[in-house]
Order: structure tokens, then sequence, then C-alpha cells
């Protein structure tokens, strides 16, 4: 695999031929915030957290599905692109209904490290207050689809690596939820197998264990990766 | 003498009553003298029916009882300069005989003898760009989808047309669907492709038909030369316009556009170097590559060669198509074409719910993608709606968002929230109850969603609003609630 050049906030980074920038932020030490994006998925670059400034783009790029190429000159934190990840993150408190102080997901929740990550205090959007559902019908988990933020971590986790495929999305816009079946309560989709790795990977606490109460969830994001690596690579972790 | 007639049987005019215009005229000369034909473009005076004479005369007659003869010398028909609608209007559309009587397929046969490079070099030489409104050239895509190896390759037809006011690609489907064929055909022999889609929306049941029909009866007759072409119908989404959602809509998918590269050229449909264009784009390339692309490109302007057609509608007397050179000044198309008293013209909004607002005073701008890519709007796939003083702009601006918060797909944040978040800002403007702070957060929020959303339909919501914002700056202050005395 060929090694390439490139620069990142100034500094000189080397990369994998074949490495996303995302990949090339973090081998520098660097970091710029994610929520879609999960190491061992396909990743989709829906959240646009990951947004970096690429010299002699016109747009702003994915890092997370964006090529490295020799010579590129990336910045990560220009006070446009904190502007709009604050932004960013003001829209997903203003969409869903998320309270942290009795949500089971409460220090353990990815949305909210990303909140406190670019400085967000307070949305300047009006709270939309959706009318969503709880679905309490798997006997083991739940999903509040009034934390949900549509990442779609568990629709890919179960796709690509359960190969149950269980969840989708469903409707569109603002309307979009996560859908069980063909939109049926969860426990009654035969295709199951209650494996919980879409509970693992869920960034925020709408996918909890039931027997999890306010600030008890224990989310395993790193599963994914971990099962991709012992497929393709018969890499286990506990070797 | 006898007379023989030719009816319009699109949609437009089919709204209007052309069935009954049609019987009385069957009635009158027979039959045999009456010819269903696609859009006479006049189609605010439908129904219409154009009268051919012995002696060369043409008339051409509007209403249910043809009680309004329209001036055939008007600059509305005068100024129209047909390509790629040249047969529609004149040939019979459920008539593969009439199609070929008027030429069609020639072109297909001899470019079937001409490597697939000279082919391509005459589309670039040509200048033709896409006409589904991003203007990438047309050679230039057709090249990179040649040039990718592999021994399968797709062409792909978007007749996904759904900007409100946009009906030019529906007239080309309903009035000459042999011609897209032909298009797709010889596209499809210049990149080396074996598949071929239409994706056309479900709304279109009349282009769908005749796709349907003009489909079987060119493969049945073997003029195809073996390519054959699948119809693939919409489920009501807007945003599969958008190339990579289309292209996952017809692989079975959920209609939902993916970040690019990779492009469709490199791969696209199942994978496949995947040549997708609009169906005016489509259309064109017959006449290209049978008068040559010198021909075309003399017509229009030095970037943005060619013809357009513009379906125009609003408060303007002449509503229907158009077809004119690029370069054509938008105070030609709507007040010497369109009929429009001047002065009464506010702004010509252009490329629906991805455009912007050309305001009066800058009316004598030509129509090319450079002109109203500078001033904030786009050329788009080719609607043009007028507004005149009854408009307030906020409510128009607030029309396209709401456009938007319903055709979002909702895979990305800054569309599917960003979208909703803007259409409220815009209501409080529209109910005249907004405080300077709500028109900042506007041009903030405007910014990021342009500038963060995943696929085109996103990065251009905002611009109703920004080119509202810009040229009538004064209705959004006006819209202010008026300030608390100390």
């Amino acid at each position: 695999m060929t090694t390439l050049q490139l620069q990142i906030d100034g500094r000189a980074v080397s990369a994998a031929g074949d490495a996303t920038v995302l990949e090339a932020i973090r081998s520098a030490g660097l970091r710029v915030p994610t929520l879609c994006h999960l190491d061992g998925l396909t990743p989709v670059g829906a959240c646009r957290l990951c947004l970096v400034a690429i010299e002699g783009h016109p747009k702003l790029e994915p890092a997370c599905v964006t090529a490295v190429a020799a010579g590129m000159v990336v910045h990560t934190h220009t006070p446009e692109l904190e502007t709009y990840r604050r932004m960013a993150v003001e829209l997903f408190f203003a969409e869903g209904n998320h309270v942290c102080a009795f949500c089971v997901a409460n220090g353990a929740c990815e949305l909210q490290d990303v909140a406190v990550e670019v400085g967000m205090d307070h949305s300047r959007f009006p709270y939309q207050y959706p009318q969503r559902q709880v679905d309490a019908s798997h006997p083991l988990f739940g999903l509040d689809h009034h934390r949900c933020i549509l990442c779609t971590r568990c629709v890919r986790v179960c796709d690509e690596i359960e190969a149950a495929h269980v969840w989708d999305v469903g409707y569109r816009g603002s309307a979009c939820s996560i859908i069980a079946g063909l939109d049926q309560p969860w426990g009654e989709v035969t295709a199951c197998t209650s494996c919980g790795k879409c509970v693992d990977v869920c960034p925020t606490g709408a996918l909890f264990r039931k027997q999890d109460a306010t600030g008890e969830k224990h989310p395993h994001p790193e599963r994914a990766q971990q099962l991709d690596q012992a497929r393709t690579e018969h890499r286990w972790h506990n070797q | 003498m006898a007379v023989s007639w030719r009816c319009c049987d699109a949609t437009a005019c089919r709204a209007a009553g052309a069935a009954a215009l049609r019987q009385r005229l069957e009635a009158e000369v027979g039959t045999e003298r009456v010819k269903p034909v696609g859009c006479l473009r006049l189609c605010g005076q439908g129904p219409l029916a154009a009268a051919d004479h012995a002696d060369g005369r043409t008339e051409l007659l509007g209403g249910v009882a043809g009680e309004r003869r329209l001036d055939l010398a008007h600059p509305f028909f005068v100024l129209q300069r047909s390509v790629v609608l040249e047969q529609c209007g004149l040939v019979d559309p459920g008539s593969l005989d009439d199609a070929l009587a008027h030429g069609g397929y020639a072109t297909l046969e001899r470019c079937r003898l001409l490597p697939g490079a000279a082919v391509i070099g005459e589309v670039a030489r040509s200048g033709l760009r896409g006409r589904g409104g991003a203007g990438y050239p047309t050679g230039r895509k057709w090249q990179l989808v040649a040039a990718q190896g592999g021994t399968s390759k797709a062409v792909v037809c978007n007749a996904d047309e759904g900007d409100p006011g946009a009906f030019m690609d529906r007239a080309v489907l309903e009035g000459d669907p042999h011609r897209l064929l032909e298009g797709m055909a010889i596209a499809a022999h210049a990149v080396g492709a074996t598949e071929a889609f239409i994706y056309v929306r479900a709304e279109y049941g009349l282009a769908i038909e005749r796709l349907g029909a003009a489909i079987a009866a060119a493969e049945a007759r073997g003029v195809l030369a073996g390519l054959r072409i699948q119809l693939r119908i919409g489920a009501g989404a807007y945003v599969c316009g958008e190339e990579t959602a289309l292209l996952h809509s017809i692989e079975g998918g959920r209609g939902t556009p993916r970040p690019r590269p990779p492009y469709p050229a490199v791969s696209g449909l199942w994978g496949l170097p995947t040549l997708i264009n609009n169906v005016e784009t489509f259309a064109a390339v017959p006449a290209i590559l049978r008068e040559g692309g010198a021909w075309y490109a003399a017509m229009g302007t030095a970037t943005s060669a060619g013809t357009k057609v513009f379906a125009l509608s609003g408060a303007i007397p002449h509503t229907g198509l158009i077809e004119v050179e690029m370069g054509t000044s938008l105070r030609t198309i709507v007040e010497v074409m369109g009929d429009c008293a001047p002065g009464r013209v506010k702004a010509v909004q252009t490329g629906g719910p991805s455009g912007g607002c050309v305001p009066a005073a800058l009316l004598d701008t030509p129509v090319d993608y450079e002109s109203l890519q500078e001033l904030g709007s786009i050329m788009g796939s080719g609607g043009m709606v007028v507004i005149d003083a009854e408009l307030a702009m906020p409510e128009l601006a607030r029309y396209f968002m709401r456009f938007c918060v319903d055709e979002s797909c909702g895979k990305c944040l800054p569309c599917r929230a960003g979208t909703v978040q803007l259409a409220q800002l815009l209501d409080r403007f529209v109910e005249k109850r907004a405080t300077p702070a709500d028109l900042l957060q506007l041009e903030q929020l405007c910014a990021m969603v342009k500038a963060t959303s995943l696929c085109g339909l996103g990065q251009s919501a905002p611009n109703p609003v920004l080119s509202t914002l810009r040229f009538f700056r004064a209705e959004y202050e006006a819209a202010m609630a008026a300030p608390i005395a100390p």
C-alpha cells in the first residue's frame, strides 16, 4: 500500500493511499466530531459534523467518505466550520425530544458529547417537540424514537454485520423514522436475533436494554469494528 | 380544398377539453384528416388545434369550439427556434410509422456506422450542456463513461421532472417519445452501453403510456438495434430527480442520495459505469448528430450553446412552452413572447425550488447558465414563473421552502431539520411578526443548509430565500413587527 503525504491543520501527515480524510485526521491525533460514522460500518456522510474544508475544493467535504490525496491541504476547525457544527448540533436537539436528565444514556451519549465538544449550551432554534412513539414490544430491548437522531448505525450494523436487516428508514423528511421489519412492532419481527448489536452501536438513548434505568446505558460502539476485524482479518480482540 | 387538422393531445389541452374539440373536428372533416399531436405551445389558450390548408397556410385555433383564432405571426411563435421540439406538434406520438416518416431513427442508423468516439466528438463539438439544470458538458460526460472499462454499462434517462412550473420534459415525452428513444440509443452506441432505463415520475400518466407504447413499437420493429429500454416509474419523491437517488430507486432501494464521488459515470447503476442525462439532453442529440455539432454550437452563446425549452407560467398572458436560443433575454421571453405589458412584471422565478428570482430591473439579462448563476438564480431545468406585484416575496420563498420540507428525503440533518426551521422563520415574515434577530438567523441558517447539505436538493433549498433577500430585502424588513417604543 502506498503512503501519501498531506497537510491537516498545518501539520504534515502521512496516510495510507486508501485512507479516508477522517482516518488521516485521527491518525494524526486530531479530531473532528462525528455521529453517523462508526468504524466497522459503511460510512454514509449523513450527519455532516465531520465536514472539513479542503483547499481547492469548492464545497466542504465529509471527512468520513472523502479519500485522501497526495498534497491535500485540510482544515478541520475554521470559524465557518465551527459555526456550522454548532448549528447542526442545535438542529439535532431541536428536532427530537432530548431530555438528558432522565435519559438512559445520560453520561454515555455521543450527542451529549458532541454538544459539549462544539460548545452548545442551548439551542437558538425553537424545539419542535415532535410526537413520536416508544416501541417496547421486544422482550429485551426498547426503542424510544424521541431520542433517535437517524444516524442509521442500527440499520447498518444489523444489515452488514448481523445480516438480519431488521431495521430500515421509513417515511421522509422530518417524518423519517427507524422502522423494524415492515414497519411493525419490533417484538413481532421474527428476523430479529435479539443480538443487541443495534443497542450497542446506538449513539444516544434511542435503543436501550430494558433493565437499564436513567444513566445506566453502557453502549459498546467499538463492537462493530471488532466484529468486522474478526471476520475480515481473523483478528479477535481477546487474542 | 381539404384541410387537415393537428389536434394537441397532450396533458394541458386534454385537461382543457381537447377531446371535445377533436370530436367536433372529426365530425366536420372525418377522422382521417384529424391527427393527434403533441404540444402546440400556447397551452394557456388550449385546447389547441392547427389547421393545415392545402395551399400551405396554417392556422391555429383555441377553445373547445375552436372559437379563438390565434396569431401565428406573434413573436411567441415566430421567435421560437425548435430543435428539441422540432417534431413536437407535427408528429403523431402514438405512431412509429409517422415518426419514421418524419425522419425518426435515420440519424441512429447513420450513427451506428460510426465509431463511438466520432459520435461523442460531435456531441462535444456541439457544446451541449446538461439540460437537467446543472449544465455539465454532455460530450465530456459521454467521454467519461466511454473511457470506463468493463463489458457492461448503462444509459439512464432522468424523466423525473419535478420542479413546480416545469413541464418541458413532459412535452417531449408526450409529444415525440421516439426522439428520446433515438437519442438514448445513439448515446448507448456511443458509450458502449447495453442496459437502458427511463425513470419517469408516476404523475406523468400520459407520458408513461406513450413511452410504453413507443418502446414496444420500436423494439418490435427492430429500430433500436437490439437495445432494450426499460421503463421505471417513480413513487412520488422529488429527490429522485437527483441522480444518485434516482439510481437507488431503479435498483429497488430507498430513493436517497449518496455522497459523490464516485460519480455515476464511474460507478452507477449496480456499480456499472452509467451515463445519466435528462430528457431534453437526449432529445437534442438526434438533431445534433444529423446537422453536425458546429450547427448546434452556432446557436446560443459561447458558453451556453444551442437552444433551451422553457415552460412559461404565472402572471403572464401567454403561458406555454417555448424553445429559444440560449442568450435570449428574459425581457424578450417575458414581455415580447409572453406578451406581458412592460412594468407589470415584478420578477421572474427560474429554476424552481433550487433557483431564484430575477427582478424586473434585470430583465435584460441573457438566459444562459453563467448569467443566471451570477444573479443567484439558476437555469434549472427550464421552469419560468412570472411574478407580479400581487405576490409578496417572503410568501414565495416560503412556498418553495415548504416544498423542500415536504420533499426532503431526511437522510442528512441540514436538509431534514434545517428546512423545517427555515420554513418556520419564513412564517414569521409572511405573518409580519418577525424580528431583526429572525432576519439574522434566517441568513445564517440559509448559509449553513447551503454549505453543509448532502445533495443538490438541500444545497439549493435556501436559494429562493437568498435570492429574494438579495433583490427584495425591503419586503423582509417591512415584514418585521414594529419595534416597541421605549
